[in-house]
């Protein structure tokens, strides 16, 4: 499903955030994009505003022809409103519910008429999806960091997401369990081919997980390009150091078509 | 192998067991004479005094309605307060505030002189037909106005602790505000919210200068337990004594219902998040 070549979702914005400014414009299809960059380069807040919890002060965010936050047009759909699946580095699990009562919740803020047998039984059928089935009635803390990863997939798939955005999913992960989510993740975003934009410091994600990258620097984007292509002429010497670093080989990469639109480098 | 701990450090874990061993003993010593003195005939007797029953029935029926009040008013402010990004918003969380810091019986006066009969705004509200000052009314008045703050500001920490990206999440997957609230806020911040609402209570329960000034001293229609015990203590000591240890024994059940519902929940967020 990666071939697809349209532009899902088309992010331009510029944003003020204390001393420091914002200026990206960003578009992604089917094929998943790694926003790479060293700390303090405005990741976060780039996908931060794409969610809606920050505004920008000028540009325009569109998500399936659907216009999310236009600052011309004084739009700005509420984050609840934006259909957009949000993956933090801690997962974002809520501790007070057990596994399957946290895809409930994403089910029940969708479809306000369903019973609770209804919504149980639909939720019981997505930790089933991701092979958890047997943990539904488990507390968080009896779960381990892979099995986490997957509710939180299994919860922000159930609330239907038209786009998919990832904060470091293996971040705060054991080394074991990271290649066993990176695995998993990599077959889902696959299979979902849900425009989907990954924040991450670690190469290993990058060649897993993505096919195009972009690399920001100072809340600009230096570069942006198939992986292959930013590999082989890193824009700015923190991705220089990136994927040098990385020693793996390159089965994880997956060669997509060329970079859509002119939009990317700015 | 024992570490040896140098002589300085010994002499100063002395010294601070020292000094905590006498405000400890500062602290109990009044409490052991409280249930000690006269004997349990004695206090018995002074339970038995016709302010008892009047005051107590009063104390827990106007407590209960003004920690209602707090509550059920206090809640959506405390999270509005805690997520808005306004400055008026600080400056009105502080302004809240004001009553901590504001002797009870200052209090009292500036209700009495904002609601009372002859009150800046006394008048108004009479040709409303309603005069506040010295009904039971004014004793829930006066204790929402010294409480309330202890639950807010509880209400705003507990509000303001919770996870951003848990938030974050449950907005993306399309949580509604008042569902952003009730289902995951509440339940998350409960402990804190609990442990404020009995805060609240307990400086409710206790409230005397605000209640003698706006509400006045007035056996069965405004006479809290403390001001029985004001009252009772120009009757007979005993009395004074016997209404206190009812409300210290009020006090010790808040504290063990506190206790019960204030396990630790940083742990199990923890152990939960790990």
């Amino acid at each position: 499903m990666t071939g697809d070549s349209v532009a899902q979702l088309s992010v331009a914005v510029e944003a003020v955030l204390g001393s420091f400014s914002l200026q990206a414009s960003l578009e992604v299809g089917g094929e998943p994009l790694a926003l790479v960059g060293p700390n303090g380069s405005g990741k976060t807040s780039l996908l931060l505003t794409i969610l809606g919890l920050r505004q920008p002060e000028r540009g325009r965010i569109v998500l399936c022809d659907e216009v999310l936050f236009d600052a011309a047009l004084a739009i700005d759909r509420p984050t609840e409103e934006r259909h957009l699946a949000y993956l933090p580095q801690d997962f974002g699990l809520f501790p007070h519910l057990s596994a399957v009562e946290n895809v409930v919740f994403a089910l029940a803020c969708r479809s306000q008429r369903a019973s609770a047998q209804q919504r149980r039984d639909e939720a019981m059928t997505w930790l089933e999806r991701f092979g958890i089935g047997k943990l539904a009635d488990r507390s968080l803390a009896q779960l381990s960091g892979g099995e986490r990863q997957r509710i939180a997939l299994a919860r922000a798939l159930a609330s239907s997401p038209k786009a998919l955005l990832l904060d470091e999913p293996t971040a705060s992960l054991d080394v074991e369990a990271r290649v066993e989510v990176r695995t998993f993740l990599a077959e889902s975003i696959r299979s979902l081919g849900l425009p989907t934009i990954l924040v991450t410091h670690d190469a290993n994600d990058v060649e897993a997980l993505a096919s195009r990258v972009a690399v920001l620097e100072k809340g600009r984007v230096a570069g942006c390009g198939l992986l292959a292509d930013i590999r082989q002429n890193p824009p700015t010497s923190f991705a220089g150091k990136l994927f040098d670093s990385s020693r793996v080989s390159g089965a994880g990469a997956m060669a997509g078509p060329s970079c859509i639109g002119d939009a990317c480098h700015n | 192998m024992r570490q040896s701990v140098p002589r300085s450090r010994r002499l100063y874990d002395t010294a601070m067991v020292g000094l905590g061993g006498i405000l400890l003993l500062f602290i109990v010593l009044p409490f052991v004479a409280l249930v000690l003195d006269g004997g349990p005939a004695a206090i018995l007797r002074g339970l038995g005094c016709s302010l008892t029953w009047p005051a107590l029935r009063l104390s827990l029926g106007t407590t209960l309605i003004s920690v209602v009040l707090v509550v059920v008013g206090g809640t959506p402010l405390a999270w509005w307060l805690a997520r808005s990004r306004w400055r008026s918003a600080r400056w009105l969380e502080i302004l809240l505030q004001l009553p901590v810091v504001i002797p009870p019986a200052v209090g009292g006066i500036a209700l009495l002189l904002a609601f009372g009969r002859r009150g800046l705004f006394g008048g108004a509200l009479e040709r409303l037909g309603w005069t506040p000052a010295f009904s039971a009314v004014a004793v829930v008045m006066a204790q929402v106005f010294v409480s309330a703050p202890f639950y807010l500001q509880a209400a705003v920490q507990a509000f303001g602790r919770l996870d951003p990206n848990l938030l974050a999440v449950a907005r993306s997957l399309g949580a509604s505000p008042p569902r952003l609230l009730f289902r995951v806020a509440l339940p998350l911040a409960r402990p804190w919210l609990i442990g404020g609402a009995a805060m609240s209570w307990a400086r409710a329960l206790g409230e005397f200068g605000a209640t003698l000034m706006f509400a006045g001293n007035m056996t069965g229609k405004t006479q809290t337990l403390p001001l029985a015990i004001y009252t009772a203590l120009e009757l007979d000591i005993h009395t004074a004594q016997a209404l206190s240890l009812l409300l210290v024994s009020f006090a010790f059940a808040l504290l063990l219902f506190l206790r019960r519902f204030n396990r630790d929940p940083e742990v199990a967020r923890r152990l939960a998040t790990q």
